[in-house]
Parts: structure tokens; C-alpha cells; sequence
């Protein structure tokens, strides 16, 4: 049995603004274990950053409110101060943000960043902290790292600066990296080649990743278990060939069928989920995919729980929709030979 | 997807396109950056060209020349039969109205301190197309066209959610009745699930408005889904220009291969058993590009040949061009048969034809395909 890094139990994030109160993210649990890869799939405002960013601690403010225990090594990261969060993020949590042209700062040198963060959470000298940055750069594939350790962002190319980043989140040899959108600002063929990278470091450092994406193509083949996220809820969590080959929700289905693909012959037109996600102020009564759902019917009116509905365990759905059904009609979605109008 | 087959509506002719980088008190020219080296295509009425490549490729300096967003070096520029590379700001007036563009970020192409209203009326405005009320009424039916209500006439960008905005932008293009829209990666700033909504908003739009695309885009998923034809581009060089399907089915170009492997496979399986080319590296600088043929520094069956001379571009039959000296998925017979295509570079060998008996070539099925 692997080693259990961090347990998401009932996390719930709620912001108060202008416009009444943002339910962000409703109970979200979820388990990562050492060696493990985590993908985290939906739209933009699905929840699944605010989760990523809760779990760092970076969401604290007046206005938010926090339900539920993020438990790691047995501490409830939602009960500790602002000081001592500062041990974990970095330090033991790294994250690697989704735009590399923007959360590097232009007017450092590329190892001058990478130093600050490890002298951050380390007592080692100049010349040290100079030498890990260089090491690091070169794990993540940079070449010339001895001479490209002094330039500016700017000098960098995106893909570039998103493994910098990498670089930078390794610093301090984190156990848990999250990496949010890592690749959504890049080519497909950087894309590639940066998944590639987690997936390899994941490895070399003996960590556990949490991948964040909106394109299920991303992380078909590194991750181990998905959680599809809709509205701030987990609507659907499988292991990874589960979540592919057997998905029970039709917002999965939409996700799977959006996606043009190059395995199969090309369809008329692409399959797409009609209308955009709800506001998070004033969700709709039920099942909050209800209103684009294709499938919907009464007993949709009250929300299902998240519980498991097929043979395999730990294959978990939020709907209502008979296990046939769903099997029978899923293909009509995914085949992308239909649109939900 | 095309409606017709229909004679060429857009030529481009050996067009060039390079920055100069100056230097100094006197601002004396220093070097140049090569984005758009001597690229030649035509795209028919009714169709759509995909033009797809890497970041810094120049396929969004290609995209601006056609427009006369930006002015080319060299080379013709052939709109329903007239030149306009060379017309005044006057004359191209006219010509603005017929080529359009949609731009890649939604965020950045709308003006924040405009309403809706006037953002995709003002293309009326400029060209006095209609009275006030009529414009207005124009402007509402197009907001209905690309399914958003007329009640966002009086609202701003900022109210509106990244795809909202992506379609504010095409009612924009479409405001004065293009035939050609331009449209430069419109997608890949969008989630998967409203990127699919707006590919098929453009499918539809093209058989309403009898539309030409030039589609570029990064993501040869993408590209497929819409183009009928497909034009790969590397380093400001045109590599492979191939009918849609077919370029999926048998890439000739080793570049346009690993772009191929590269997109990503919602399919778990699948994806393991697939080997995939990474390229190593990013793109060299197109300040100093390699010599020869430019891909050589990252192709994995680059040899002597490929770095001192520049490979034409071979016509494959069926409308398949690619320049390379050693094809992919091509068989001796179909290599006997390979003629120089007319928009090959002026600078490339044309003697250096891809030829079987250097038996460097990869026979059919040994190149990577996908099904």
C-alpha cells in the first residue's frame, strides 16, 4: 500500500463578494498517494483551481470561508496560521501555475528566482543555492543551464520558462507538485514534451502530481485516477482506463466528445455541451448539470450524491440515469455524431 | 466542407515577409528576422486552408500579410484576381471589406471601453453601410447569428465570458459580408468544451455566408475538424501542403509527422501504445535559420544532404506537396513520378528532387501513421 500524502475531506470554499456569496467549491474529497499521478478535469469555473489553490493556502482571505480538512501528514492545512502554511507551500506542496509568460517576474534573472525560493525555506549560501538552480535547470531539460541561469524571462521561450517554473516549484523538493494548466499557454508539441517532464519527475523526485486540465487528451496517459468537476462538485471520480472506457456522466461524455480527435474518422460535427456552466452565486436547483444536460428527467430535480453505481469500486457518479441507459446512450455523445442542441 | 470547387479567390506568390532589427544611434539595419521566407499557396473559393506550425513559424505573419495588416517584402498578394500587395491606403479600403480577420485572444482584440454595439457596428460605420437604426438592426441580427441575443448590444467586454467574447469578435468579422475571414488560432484560447461550440459556429457561418477560411491554428486536431486542405509551415518556410485527410493518412514531411504524434489522445490505452516523437528543442531562431532544409537540426533522419541544400517542394500528385529529401510513406513508384511543384522557393535546388535510388527514403508504412 502506497503512502498517503494528502486527504481532501468535504472542502468546501465560498467567497463573499458584491454579488452575493461564490459557492466555489462544494464538497470536494479526494485521496493522493505517493508515486501517484491525480488528474483534475472541467471548465473554467469548475472549482478546480480554487481547490488546488485552497490546498496551498492561497486563497485565505477576509471573504472566504472554508468547510471540510485538508489533512497532510496529519495536519488540518485550514487550521494553521499564515506562518506556518509558509513551511508547507513551497516547501513540501509546489505548484506550478498555468501562464509562464506571467508568473515569472521580467525584471529577475532566471536564477535569481529560483535562488529566492530556496533560500526561502533553506539556510544555504549564495553560491550553493546558485549551484542547485543550475542542477535543477538541467533536470528539467534546459541546455547550457550554466549560462542560460543568467538570463531574464524574456530571453526564455514559453516553453522555456513553463520548465523555469518546473524548476522553480522542484526547488525545495516538494512531495506533493500541483500543476495547473501547466500546459495550456504552449504548443501541442511543447504541451508534450512538458507532460512528459512531470511525469518523469514525478518519478526522479518520488513525489505525487496533481494535474489540473480542461482537456481530458492531457492526462489520459499519465494519470492514475480523475475527478471530473462541474460547478464546484465532483461529478464523476474513476480510475483512469474507467473514466475512458466506462464514463457514467453525461457532462463526461460531452468532455470526452468535444475533444476533434485523430483516432477516428472525422465526424460531420463535433459534438458540444450546449450553453455554459452556471453562475456559481445562484446554482440550479438539483443536478447542477440539469439545465445542458441532453438526458435530463424529474427525479433530476433533486441532486444525486456522489456514490458508486457500477460493478467497479471506487468508480464514483453523480446521476441519476439507470447503468444501461448510460451505456446505451453515451456513444451517440462521445461519437461526437450528434450535438446536444 | 467546401461548397464548390471554385477558381482561386486568394493567391499568394512568392510572398516574404522580414523585420529588420536595427541597431545603434543610426538605427543602421543589423539583421532580419525571416518570418515568411518565399511562401507561395492559393486558396479556392468556398474552401478552408488550414495553415498550421509551431510558435514562431510564421504562419500568424503570414496570416496579417494576406490581410495587408502588415506590408509584404516581396512577392504578390492576388485577391480575386488583383494584386494588392502594393495598393495605397485608399485603394484597400474597398478591399477591407471583402477579408476579414478574427484574432487569437479575446481579451485583447476588443476594445474595453467600447459596448458591444459599436464594437461590431463601427465596420458598418467606417464604410457607410446603412442609416444609424438600420446598422443597429444589422448589428443585432449578427449578434443572433453567432448565438448571442441582441440584449448584449448595449453591454461590454468585460461582462462577457472568454467564448462570448470569440463570438462578439467573429459577428465583427462578419459585420461586412467577407468572403474571406482570417482567422488566426480563434480557438486555442478557449476551453475543449466551448472550442468544439465555436468550430461548429464557424462550420456553420461558412455554408450561410458562402465563406473562404485561412484557419491557423497549432493543434492539428483543431485544424482537421475544418480545413479541407492543409498547409504545414516551419521556420517561415511552407513544408507540406496536402488535401485535409490525407496528410493524416500518409505525411510525406518528418516535421508534419511529430506534429501528428504530438496531439494529444483522450484514450488511455491508446496513448501508452503509441510512440511518440518529441522533438527536441524549440524552433531556432529565424533570425539566422539553419541552412538547407531548415527542419534538419530536429529531424531525426536528417543527413549530410539536408543541411546543404534547400529541398524543393515535390508535387506527390493529388494536390500533396512537400519538401523534403527524405519523404515518409511514399513508394518508389510514386517517387518516380514526383515533379517540382510551381510554388517552390526560388532558392530551392529543383534538381534536388527526392530520388529512390539514394536509398535513403522510408518505404509506405514504415513512418509512424495513426490508424
Amino acid at each position: 500500500m502506497a503512502e498517503r500524502l494528502l486527504e481532501v475531506k468535504d472542502l468546501s470554499v465560498r467567497f463573499s463578494t458584491e454579488d452575493g456569496v461564490v459557492q466555489a467549491v462544494s464538497g470536494v474529497s479526494f485521496e493522493l498517494d505517493r508515486g501517484k499521478v491525480l488528474g483534475i478535469v472541467g471548465e473554467s469555473g469548475s472549482g478546480k483551481s480554487v481547490t488546488a489553490m485552497t490546498i496551498m493556502g492561497l486563497t485565505r482571505d477576509v471573504n472566504s470561508r472554508f468547510g471540510g480538512e485538508v489533512v497532510y501528514q496529519g495536519r488540518n492545512l485550514l487550521e494553521i496560521s499564515d506562518v506556518e502554511m509558509q513551511n508547507y507551500r513551497g516547501n513540501e506542496i509546489g505548484m506550478i501555475f498555468q501562464d509562464p509568460m506571467t508568473s515569472l517576474n521580467p525584471v529577475y534573472r532566471i536564477g535569481e528566482q529560483i535562488v529566492e525560493a530556496i533560500q526561502a525555506h533553506e539556510r544555504t549560501d549564495g553560491k550553493s543555492a546558485r549551484r542547485r538552480a543550475v542542477e535543477l535547470l538541467r533536470q528539467v531539460g534546459i541546455p547550457n543551464p550554466e549560462r542560460r541561469v543568467d538570463d531574464f524571462p524574456h530571453q526564455f521561450s514559453g516553453g522555456m520558462r513553463q520548465r523555469a517554473m518546473i524548476a522553480m516549484a522542484l526547488s525545495c523538493n516538494p512531495s506533493i507538485l500541483i500543476a495547473d494548466e501547466p500546459t495550456t499557454a504552449l504548443d501541442v508539441t511543447i504541451q508534450a514534451q512538458i507532460v512528459e517532464l512531470i511525469a518523469k519527475l514525478k518519478d526522479d523526485f518520488n513525489s505525487a502530481v496533481i494535474m489540473i486540465t480542461h482537456d481530458l487528451g492531457v492526462v489520459a496517459d499519465i494519470a492514475d485516477e480523475i475527478i471530473v468537476m462541474y460547478a464546484g462538485r465532483v461529478v464523476e471520480r474513476a480510475a483512469t482506463r474507467d473514466l475512458f472506457y466506462d464514463p457514467q456522466m453525461p457532462y463526461t461524455w460531452g468532455l470526452l466528445g468535444s475533444i476533434p480527435r485523430l483516432d477516428r474518422p472525422r465526424p460531420e460535427r463535433l459534438h458540444s455541451i450546449a450553453g455554459s456552466p452556471p453562475s456559481l452565486i445562484t446554482l440550479p436547483q438539483g443536478c447542477t448539470f440539469r439545465p445542458r444536460c441532453p438526458h435530463a428527467f424529474e427525479k433530476c430535480e433533486t441532486e444525486p450524491a456522489l456514490e458508486n453505481r457500477v460493478e467497479t469500486p471506487g468508480h464514483l457518479d453523480r446521476c441519476w440515469l439507470g447503468v444501461d441507459y448510460k451505456r446505451a446512450h453515451r456513444a451517440e455523445s462521445i461519437g461526437g455524431e450528434t450535438e446536444a442542441a | 466542407m467546401s461548397t464548390n470547387g471554385g477558381g482561386p479567390l486568394l493567391e499568394v506568390r512568392h510572398v516574404k515577409k522580414y523585420f529588420p532589427i536595427r541597431q545603434g544611434v543610426l538605427q543602421r539595419e543589423v539583421a532580419r528576422v525571416h518570418a515568411v521566407d518565399d511562401v507561395s499557396f492559393e486558396v479556392r473559393e468556398g474552401e478552408t486552408l488550414g495553415l498550421v506550425g509551431e510558435s514562431g513559424c510564421g504562419k500568424s505573419t503570414l496570416g496579417r500579410t494576406i490581410v495587408r495588416l502588415l506590408e509584404p517584402t516581396e512577392g504578390e498578394i492576388i485577391f480575386r484576381g488583383r494584386p494588392i500587395q502594393k495598393l495605397g491606403a485608399r485603394k484597400l479600403r474597398p478591399m477591407r471589406r471583402e477579408m476579414q480577420m478574427v484574432f487569437q485572444d479575446p481579451y485583447a482584440s476588443l476594445n474595453p471601453r467600447k459596448r458591444v454595439g459599436s464594437i461590431i457596428g463601427d465596420p458598418l460605420k467606417i464604410h457607410s453601410i446603412g442609416t444609424k437604426a438600420s446598422r443597429k438592426q444589422q448589428v443585432e441580427e449578427l449578434l443572433e447569428t453567432v448565438g448571442l441575443s441582441p440584449e448584449h448590444y448595449n453591454r461590454f467586454p468585460h461582462e462577457f465570458s472568454g467564448g462570448q467574447r470569440q463570438r462578439i469578435g467573429i459577428a465583427r468579422a462578419l459585420a461586412l459580408r467577407p468572403k474571406l475571414i482570417v482567422a488566426d488560432e480563434p480557438v486555442s484560447a478557449l476551453d475543449v468544451s466551448i472550442q468544439s461550440q465555436m468550430l461548429n459556429l464557424l462550420d456553420d457561418l461558412q455554408t450561410d455566408f458562402q465563406l473562404t477560411y485561412v484557419f491557423i491554428a497549432h493543434d492539428l486536431g483543431v485544424v482537421r475538424h475544418v480545413s479541407d486542405r492543409i498547409a504545414v509551415m516551419y521556420l517561415g518556410k511552407l513544408v507540406e501542403l496536402s488535401p485535409a485527410e490525407e496528410l493524416y493518412q500518409r505525411p510525406i514531411m518528418p516535421y508534419t509527422e511529430a506534429l501528428l504524434s504530438a496531439v494529444p489522445i483522450p484514450d488511455p490505452d491508446l496513448a501508452r501504445k503509441r510512440t511518440r516523437i518529441v522533438l527536441e528543442g524549440d524552433v531556432p531562431s529565424p533570425i539566422n535559420p539553419p541552412s538547407g532544409c531548415r527542419f534538419h537540426p530536429r529531424c531525426r533522419y536528417a543527413t549530410e544532404l539536408c543541411k546543404e541544400v534547400e529541398p524543393p517542394l515535390a508535387d506527390y500528385g493529388n494536390g500533396h506537396l512537400a519538401a523534403c529529401h527524405h519523404p515518409l510513406n511514399v513508394d518508389a513508384a510514386a517517387l518516380a513520378a514526383v515533379t517540382v511543384a510551381p510554388q517552390t522557393p526560388v532558392e530551392a535546388d529543383e534538381s534536388a528532387l527526392p530520388q529512390d535510388s539514394s536509398g535513403e527514403s522510408h518505404p509506405a508504412g514504415e513512418g509512424q501513421s495513426l490508424d
